[in-house]
């Protein structure tokens, strides 16, 4: 016998992530969904956002790793409230994963809450989590064919940081090609050159991720 | 490699939906997986084979409809199939277009006794 059953796969995430969604705009604070190989600079990316927002924002951030407290210590010596969520093995971060997280946080005392996905270009990118934008880095050592190999993150990223853009003259990383081909898989994405650990490019990215905040505010409030 | 957490997701709906027909076998499952996913059709039947044992969707065959990309076009409205990389209007050039299909993970049917 024939049973139709007609469902999204992953309809329990979705379905949490668009109770996280809902739960974060009542409490008025932006999420970001921060994407990217491991050490291409998340952290780091995190900790100049912080530097460049802190005194406009009230910022959490949570942190996704396989394993380890590392990247939560290191943001909370900044004096900035880091949950971390050790995934066990799991290669992404799920909806019910933040659900847990925010549940010790004080979310209508946040302006800005900032995932820090686990490290890897594939899995993150078919997992919403009720954020309000996917963020991708990638970092200049990685190469400029990057695209190529891993198009999806590159799709559903809102905006892409090229990260240790102080390092391009000792790499062979062909810049026009690499906007040429992230402006072909998702030509609305801006492109920030960054040196997270030097502050370099961080004004740029920071003015954007502003913008959206401040565009999500007005919508609700509207 | 996610297929593991996909194919538990298509599991757990087609026992969920098996269960409320009071069936004691599932024989088959039909799945639609869009060509922009992550999703790879050989791991995917590896997860299923580990996943299904000693439930009673083991052995079932696990049918892979994929779907490729469909997008529509914002400025000519023209609607075109493209791969990965070529989401761009072949009728206008534009690349302000909308995917309309290409990322589905959906359990279709089961098949059961």
């Amino acid at each position: 016998m024939r049973v139709d059953i007609a469902k999204g796969i992953l309809e329990k995430n979705d379905g949490l992530a668009a109770e996280n969604r809902r739960m974060f705009a009542e409490s008025g604070v932006f999420v970001v969904d921060l994407m990217a190989s491991p050490g291409a600079g998340k952290t780091s990316t995190i900790l100049a956002t912080i530097a460049a927002l802190r005194d406009r924002y009230r910022i959490a951030v949570i942190e996704g790793d396989i394993a380890s407290r590392v990247d939560a210590e290191k943001i909370s010596a900044h004096g900035i409230p880091a949950v971390q969520i050790n995934t066990g093995g799991a290669c992404h971060l799920e909806s019910d994963m933040i659900r847990r997280a925010v549940a010790t946080l004080d979310l209508v005392e946040l302006d800005l809450l900032i995932i820090e996905n686990v490290g890897n270009l594939v899995c993150p990118t078919d997992f919403d989590l009720g954020e309000n934008a996917k963020v991708m880095i990638l970092s200049v050592p990685e190469g400029h064919d990057k695209p190529y190999k891993y198009p999806n993150i590159f799709q559903v990223a809102e905006a892409v940081i090229l990260n240790k853009y102080d390092t391009v003259s000792f790499f062979d990383f062909d810049e026009a090609e690499f906007r040429e081909v992230v402006g072909s898989l998702n030509p609305a994405a801006p492109i920030f050159p960054m040196a997270a650990t030097k502050g370099d490019g961080v004004d740029a990215w920071a003015a954007w991720l502003t913008d959206r905040i401040e565009a999500a505010r007005a919508g609700e409030s509207a | 490699m996610h297929e593991m957490g996909i194919c538990d997701g298509i599991l757990s709906a087609s026992l969920d939906a098996a269960a409320k027909e009071n069936a004691t076998r599932v024989n088959s499952i039909d799945v639609t997986i869009g060509d922009l996913t992550e999703i790879q059709g050989e791991a995917l039947q590896f997860a299923f084979g580990v996943l299904t044992k000693d439930t009673i969707a083991e052995n079932a065959v696990l049918n892979i409809t994929t779907v490729s990309a469909l997008s529509r076009c914002a400025d000519c409205a023209a609607e075109f199939s493209h791969g990965r990389f070529d989401a761009k209007c072949p009728e206008c050039g534009s690349y302000m277009c909308e995917l309309l299909q290409g990322r589905e993970l959906r359990v279709d049917a089961i098949d059961i006794d």
